[in-house]
């Protein structure tokens, strides 16, 4: 009974330390200077620019991931082809890597300097330092999520609904709307939900590819980083409070959709 | 009948494929290309630059003091991370599957935290409390205490997720049976619990290595961008020769990185195998 | 007494799995504990070895009181129905292992393992893992497990209950000769009728956390207390309030005192076995079984009007009226 107590006490005590107390500092000193300071902070021009442009990325990183994920997902379970193995060995990659290094490895192609970049040059486009790149990087980083959530839900659901489907006079289009989709839900939005925690949270990737020019290319989390080098520890805080915000609602939305995959 | 065997699914499930051939090989050329214009061509580009002058130079650039430095403490820090990682998170996995108490689904919950958290986040908020302004007065800032602190936060969820359902399916006869035959708790835990955990345990140490290994943004604020400190990780050296342009030593970097990492995702996931190989039924 | 049990309680939640249950079993005797499930049999034997604690009542073992001990110190075996092989170790590790927490010299270990698995007749399959054995052989592994710390007494949990007919007929034989040889007082819970009276000296009957009856299986049978043990030890017809066992019906094809008149509706030759069901002017069906010279005797065959003697069925006039 004893050791059963102090054993739960060690853990509760090591979450505390390290993940509680922090985050509760955090949230105890954004508002320290009251809430109209948070609202000033929360309003500068730059800070809101920073948190739209996450969004607008985000979003961008979770279309483009959930139709490559879904398609993906669905071709590795219902049509492997000689090959399929590397391509999910592939899908994985982004997950091992340092972002720093995912962030080199974009420049090495699209930058000024990099294998596409005298082409791009010479049609006009700028990819590093601009949107495009920072696109590209969420995306990278973000690819795995959907695909692998859905995947094991393909399998799982099997395709006996589907050629029921087909049976009944139903083209594929038509089947996948309204049989695969449905029946694949709870996975896509679990990958829906990790993909934009990432994108809304990534840095380190984004900061090697983005121009890091304040109301232009700054994304929410490099706001952060630049109002603390900037000795503005308030607005650091108040743009990081956001971001934990969003981490929260992921986590609640995590846990909803867990729950009713399991029911 | 050949029909009712079950291996007969596969070729009609074959003949179904060939009926949208069309659309599918379209379909796989597009997700190809999309993974290869994303992710595949950029990591070619890399292994080209790093390698371009041959494995000699990639030697070189490993022996510049500095350099050397940076690896010996991102992979120094990152495997006593990764041990404390272990015992905390089986502690955790294993309050969290056997004991109750009230709060447990909130704790389990929060575990996850870190996960849904933006790392310059989740390091900023060390380095407020545990920072130069510290209200409990502790400051771990440019410290390789720091980063280690820093690693801990991100790498949290690992160990505890890839524990925590073996745990829950872990038979709980066998510990009786244990019990009766007169060993302890302790020897229960380090003879019966522990080894049916272990492959777990390794594929959620290697995993936590492989983060740790190379975590960029909670370590950015702790660690300073100093390199006189020696608190420079190897992530951080790479991100300032990238700001410096020198993109041929930060490739270099990279690819030892990149090798790491593969090698320590290669070698737990080998030994977690390893371990669960002869009794899996 | 080996072992015995003084008015143990045992509740689990809304659930009473055990109210006040008193048994002894006799020192070298093999006890069966019948009783349907949740009847409180398995919890029962759980308390003698330690893993649950009794919320009422004693437990001694060979005199000593074990109530308050932990499994750890009561010097019991136990073999599970799920048999709880250790899974990363090999089987002489699984049999090692109770010697070994004891810290046992090793020559001892290495003779005391090998004699063992002679005996449950798992020699050659010393270094396989348990994933590689098949059902049987698991559970004669758990038993020489069980066995190698030389338990004061053995306790089997449903040990056959997870293996198909075959290898349980053949096990429950097997368990019987080892008995015979080992000669360490045994406890075994199950549900099936058939193998508690094979095996036992003596039969435990249980119903809803109670002893029912207990005694040796032929008395038991014959002599049942209750109609729940009559007609869990075996088919009982029920005839008003009346209760007679197939075969100890007697057919006449005369009227006769006493003699109910019935209509063969099916007969069944099962080689020396035969079966025959009956219908009795109440519409009710009646089980008989009779003997193949019996039946030719009679020449039974549907449709026949035959008159049944149902001397030898029981009534249990207490219980009725408890009920009522």
């Amino acid at each position: 009974m004893i050791a059963r107590f102090s054993l739960r006490l060690v853990a509760l005590g090591y979450l505390a330390v390290l993940l509680v107390l922090p985050v509760a500092w955090i949230v105890w000193s954004a508002f320290g200077g009251g809430v109209d300071a948070v609202w000033r902070s929360a309003t500068a021009p730059y800070a809101v620019h920073a948190l739209l442009l996450s969004v607008l990325i985000a979003v961008i990183a979770v279309i483009a991931n959930t139709v490559f994920g879904v398609v993906t997902a669905l071709m590795i379970v219902r049509h492997p082809f000689p090959g399929v193995s590397i391509l999910n060995a592939f899908v994985d990659l982004p997950l091992g890597l340092s972002p720093v290094v995912v962030g080199l490895s974009l420049v090495l192609v699209y930058g000024a300097t990099g294998w596409l970049g005298p082409w791009l040059t010479a049609h006009g486009i700028t990819v590093i330092f601009s949107l495009p790149g920072m696109i590209l990087a969420t995306v990278f980083v973000t690819l795995p999520f959907v695909v692998r959530e859905v995947v094991p839900v393909v399998r799982e659901v099997g395709s006996e609904q589907e050629e029921a489907s087909r049976t009944l006079g139903a083209t594929a289009w038509q089947t996948f709307w309204r049989i695969t989709l449905p029946s694949i839900r709870a996975g896509v939005i679990y990958g829906v939900v990790l993909t934009m925690a990432r994108a809304l949270g990534e840095f380190g990737t984004v900061i090697v590819v983005a121009g890091n020019i304040p109301g232009v290319t700054q994304t929410l989390t490099m706001y952060v980083e630049a109002e603390f080098q900037n000795f503005d520890p308030r607005g650091a805080y108040v743009a990081s409070l956001e971001l934990a915000v969003l981490a929260i609602l992921t986590l609640v939305l995590m846990n909803v959709v867990r729950r009713k995959g399991v029911a | 009948m050949a029909a009712l065997s079950p291996a007969a699914a596969v070729p009609r499930r074959g003949g179904v494929a060939r009926t949208d051939d069309a659309a599918a090989v379209v379909v796989r050329g597009l997700s190809a290309g999309y993974l290869s214009l994303i992710v595949l061509l950029p990591l070619a580009a890399l292994l080209w630059t790093s390698t371009r002058g041959g494995i000699g130079a990639v030697w070189q650039t490993i022996t510049i003091p500095t350099v050397l430095g940076a690896l010996e403490l991102t992979v120094g820090v990152s495997a006593i991370v990764v041990i404390i990682n272990a015992v905390f998170g089986t502690l955790i996995a294993w309050v969290l599957v056997r004991d109750s108490f009230r709060g447990k689904s909130a704790v389990n919950a929060l575990i996850d935290l870190p996960f849904a958290l933006p790392t310059i986040v989740a390091g900023l908020t060390l380095l407020a409390l545990y920072g130069p302004s510290s209200p409990v007065h502790v400051n771990v800032a440019y410290t390789r205490m720091g980063i280690a602190l820093a690693l801990l936060f991100v790498t949290l969820p690992f160990v505890t997720r890839a524990v925590q359902p073996v745990l829950i399916a872990l038979d709980r006869d066998m510990e009786e049976a244990a019990a009766v035959l007169g060993a302890g708790s302790l020897a229960i835990f380090r003879r019966i619990v522990l080894p049916n955990l272990g492959p777990a345990l390794l594929a959620g140490a290697g995993l936590s290595f492989a983060r740790a290994l190379g975590e960029f943004g909670a370590v950015t604020l702790i660690a300073g961008n100093n390199p006189l400190r020696g608190t420079q990780v190897m992530s951080l050296v790479i991100f300032g020769d990238i700001q410096g342009y020198q993109f041929s030593s930060a490739a270099a970097l990279s690819f030892i990185l990149l090798a790491l990492s593969l090698a320590v995702l290669l070698v737990f996931g080998r030994l977690s195998r390893a371990l669960s190989g002869h009794h899996d039924r | 007494m080996a072992i015995t049990v003084q008015g143990v309680s045992k509740r689990f939640g809304d659930f009473q799995a055990l109210d006040k249950v008193s048994i002894e079993v006799e020192d070298g005797s093999l006890t069966s504990i019948l009783g349907p499930s949740g009847s409180g049999k398995s919890t029962l034997l759980r308390v003698v070895s330690g893993l649950e604690h009794p919320d009422q009542g004693r437990v001694l073992i060979f005199g000593e009181d074990m109530t308050h001990l932990p499994p750890q110190k009561r010097g019991v075996g136990f073999v599970f129905q799920h048999y709880a092989a250790f899974k990363h170790m090999t089987v002489w590790e699984n049999v090692a292992f109770g010697l070994k927490v004891r810290r046992r010299p090793k020559r001892e270990i290495q003779t005391k393992v090998a004699e063992l698995l002679e005996l449950v007749q798992l020699g050659g399959l010393a270094e396989r893992y348990p994933g590689q054995l098949s059902g049987g052989q698991r559970q004669r592994m758990g038993l020489a497990r069980a066995l190698a710390v030389e338990p004061k007494v053995l306790l089997l949990d449903e040990p056959f209950g997870a293996l198909d007919a075959r290898v349980r007929q053949e096990l429950r034989t097997w368990l019987r000769r080892l008995h015979d040889e080992v000669h360490v007082t045994t406890v075994l819970v199950t549900h099936d009728q058939e193998e508690a009276m094979e095996i036992s000296d003596c039969v435990v009957v249980m119903n809803h956390g109670r002893i029912e009856q207990s005694g040796e299986p032929r008395r038991l049978y014959d002599h049942p207390d209750s109609e729940f043990v009559m007609s869990f030890l075996g088919y009982a017809n029920r005839i008003g309030d009346s209760l007679v066992r197939p075969h100890d019906i007697r057919i006449h094809l005369q009227p006769g005192a006493d003699a109910l008149a019935a209509t063969v509706r099916r007969v069944v030759f099962l080689g020396f076995e035969v079966r025959a069901e009956l219908e009795i002017p109440e519409g009710q069906t009646v089980r008989v079984q009779l003997t193949r010279s019996q039946a030719a005797e009679l020449s039974l065959a549907p449709g026949q009007t035959i008159y049944v003697d149902l001397a030898h069925s029981r009534r249990f006039p207490e219980e009725r009226e408890a009920a009522a």
